[in-house]
């Protein structure tokens, strides 16, 4: 019986990870988060970088 | 490769900052990219930023969280997790040797010929305390009596927001110098600190201190892009200690959570023992690994 070279194996871990976390960035996409971060990321955070 | 490398560097550089226009609007760049989320540490008050700093987009998020559902907003960092995990999935902290300006900035730095000094391996944990508590629990638990919790890391230590938005904006902006205080010269000291420290050590604060390379190392073990061992080809001449900016010691940890993939060691190693992999696959034109079963097999035979 010959086995498979393990090095030859193609790891799934990878791609049910990033899976995963494409679909947590498509629920944030259908909650709206992305037009808040919009809104956060085009303003000055003073506090943010020391100032105010 | 390295030489690869750098250029790769520079052009996420000149994407993740490519608002040029900023010395005549003397603001920042306010358009749709900012949607997309910067791999690297990069500030998104940066007056030439065109994407959102995942650290500081979470922390926001995080800080407003009982505000936004007390509108009846969901926004608990979905999107902005969502993108980091993708991120750290796909490469992890491959991002801070291939794509982080504040990485790009420290080895610079450290080319300045001097004597060098390494780094006590326990300090390498400070990162993920600061992940845990600067970035996560004190933004969400912090918080003041209308509810708002603040951007902890962002506020209190990050140095590459002191360097490409506090400093830049202080020079565009003559009307922000009447608010330095005391929080911006803490802040100050900090950049200083670990500017200084990036000439004699390399990378001080991506070993020691930043939040989003001890995110995306959560993911070292895995990640789709990764540094592979071939024990048997090894001979434990240690050249690949000697050479890794993060300290690593490849031949011992293959799965090194500061791996930052930067294949220095790859291109030390006399006996092609390291290789890069995708999703398991040797990458073509690679050193294949031995394979130990078979040889083994031959001379028990």
């Amino acid at each position: 019986m010959t086995k498979r070279s393990p090095e030859k194996k193609i790891r799934k871990a990878p791609f049910v990870a990033i899976f995963i976390f494409l679909v947590f960035g498509a629920i944030g996409i259908s909650l709206g988060e992305p037009s808040r971060v919009l809104e956060q990321a085009t303003q000055i955070c003073l506090s943010c970088i020391g100032i105010g | 490769m390295e030489f690869v490398r750098k250029w790769v560097q520079a052009l996420f550089f000149l994407l993740t900052n490519g608002y040029w226009n900023f010395p005549v609007t003397k603001g920042i760049y306010q358009g749709p990219l900012k949607v997309i989320c910067s791999p690297g540490l990069n500030c998104y008050s940066c007056p030439a930023a065109t994407s959102y700093c995942p650290l500081g987009a979470l922390q926001q998020l995080l800080g407003g969280i009982r505000l936004a559902l007390e509108n009846g907003q969901f926004f608990v960092g979905f999107y902005v997790i969502g993108a980091m995990g993708a991120i750290g999935s796909f490469v992890g902290r491959m991002i801070c040797g291939w794509a982080c300006p504040f990485g790009l900035f420290q080895e610079l730095l450290n080319k300045i010929p001097s004597v060098t000094f390494s780094i006590w391996r326990p300090l390498r944990f400070i990162k993920y305390g600061l992940l845990l508590f600067m970035v996560v629990l004190l933004p969400l638990f912090a918080v003041d009596e209308f509810g708002l919790g603040s951007t902890w890391f962002c506020k209190y230590i990050c140095p590459a927001g002191t360097l490409e938005a506090g400093l830049p904006l202080l020079i565009l902006q003559s009307s922000l110098r009447s608010a330095i205080g005391l929080l911006f010269y803490n802040k100050l000291f900090i950049l200083i600190a670990f500017t200084v420290w990036s000439v004699f050590t390399s990378r001080p604060f991506c070993r020691t201190a930043c939040p989003l390379g001890a995110f995306y190392g959560l993911f070292s073990k895995i990640k789709l892009v990764k540094l592979r061992l071939a024990p048997e080809k090894c001979n434990n001449c240690q050249a690949c200690h000697s050479v890794c900016p993060m300290g690593v010691h490849f031949n011992e940890s293959p799965d090194d959570m500061d791996c930052i993939t930067c294949l220095a060691c790859s291109k030390a190693c006399k006996t092609n023992a390291i290789s890069l992999e995708i999703g398991g696959m040797p990458l073509p034109g690679q050193a294949q690994p031995c394979r130990p079963a078979k040889t083994a097999r031959v001379h028990h035979q």
